[in-house]
């Protein structure tokens, strides 16, 4: 009994200390880790949403944050001083998708077990199917929303908590729609 | 002393909440790299300037610093891709502009680039600045 009690407390004890949620004490890594970064936010994120590391694979962000891919970083300059280039680089290597145990970083990390290295969120093979039902009017189309990669406009639990669960969406001018 | 202390205190907390504008000590930079006698009507013309896109641009429309900070410059702009607020540039209705020499460097890089396809010299960067302290 006495062992039992330990094991009860050692599992508890354990889970409080790595769980970001739980689920009837059971730990449960959800959706993207939510991590914050100041010179991540300052960075990038005066531009548009500071995607959260674990939405891309290491390599992906190392491609995209190169001295020289930053000076074309898809149409803008985004150039950084050095030592913040390798602060926010280090930032997003060390909780990438493939460094990271959260469900959809994991998901995210497996379509890409063919070693490609996607530039954009968008093009992630998991990404691209979870949104491949929802008709082009609803994004695209759809002037308060206007692209796959404004990630926050329908994922209304995305910044503060990195989920991205179905039922925590709601897409502007479609506030019903289910499928 | 104890004013001393107490003159320390203040400054210690105070001066993070404080936005003050920099834009005298940044003068002095360019100033110190050989620019002098900045003018406010040439960075207005600078600021009002378009210059052509370069021809791999996704959009052929003429740039400027309007594309994205708009026309009234005590409203705020957006982001001529994301969309994304950029807040005024008047310092009279943005008291926060201009008080962090770490961004002024960065944007200047980005946005002179972006518009001029060139990185602008500190003469012009004095203008500019000169100009818009006084929107």
């Amino acid at each position: 009994m006495i062992r039992f009690l330990l094991l009860f407390t050692a599992f508890f004890a354990a889970q409080t200390a790595f769980a970001s949620d739980n689920f009837l004490g059971v730990p449960r890594f959800k959706g993207v880790k939510p991590v914050f970064n100041s010179n991540y936010e300052s960075s990038c994120g005066e531009c548009h949403f500071a995607y959260f590391p674990g939405l891309l694979p290491g390599r992906s962000w190392k491609k995209l944050m190169d001295p020289k891919a930053l000076e074309d970083h898809f149409g803008e300059n985004a150039e950084l001083e050095e030592p913040d280039r390798l602060e926010v680089l280090n930032f997003l290597v060390r909780n990438a998708a493939d460094q990271s145990h959260y469900k959809r970083s994991v998901k995210i990390a497996r379509s890409l077990r063919d070693g490609s290295t996607p530039l954009r969120i968008t093009e992630v093979p998991y990404i691209k199917r979870k949104h491949s039902e929802i008709p082009a009017k609803m994004i695209k189309g759809n002037k308060k929303v206007r692209s796959l990669s404004n990630c926050l406009k329908c994922h209304t639990q995305a910044k503060e908590k990195g989920i991205f669960d179905e039922d925590t969406v709601s897409i502007p001018g479609y506030r019903e729609w289910d499928d | 002393m104890r004013t001393l202390w107490a003159a320390v205190l203040i400054l210690g907390f105070a001066s993070p909440a404080m936005a003050e504008n920099i834009i005298p000590e940044m003068l002095k930079t360019y100033e110190a790299a050989g620019a002098s006698h900045f003018d406010a009507k040439a960075g207005s013309a600078l600021w009002h300037k378009k210059y052509a896109a370069p021809e791999n641009a996704e959009s052929p429309k003429p740039r400027s610093c309007q594309a994205c900070h708009g026309v009234d410059l005590t409203k705020s702009g957006a982001h001529i891709r994301t969309g994304k607020v950029i807040e005024p540039m008047a310092l009279s209705v943005n008291p926060q502009r201009f008080s962090e020499a770490k961004k002024m460097r960065k944007w200047f890089r980005r946005n002179c680039k972006w518009v001029m396809g060139r990185v602008c010299t500190a003469q012009e960067k004095g203008d500019i600045l000169t100009y818009l302290q006084q929107q």
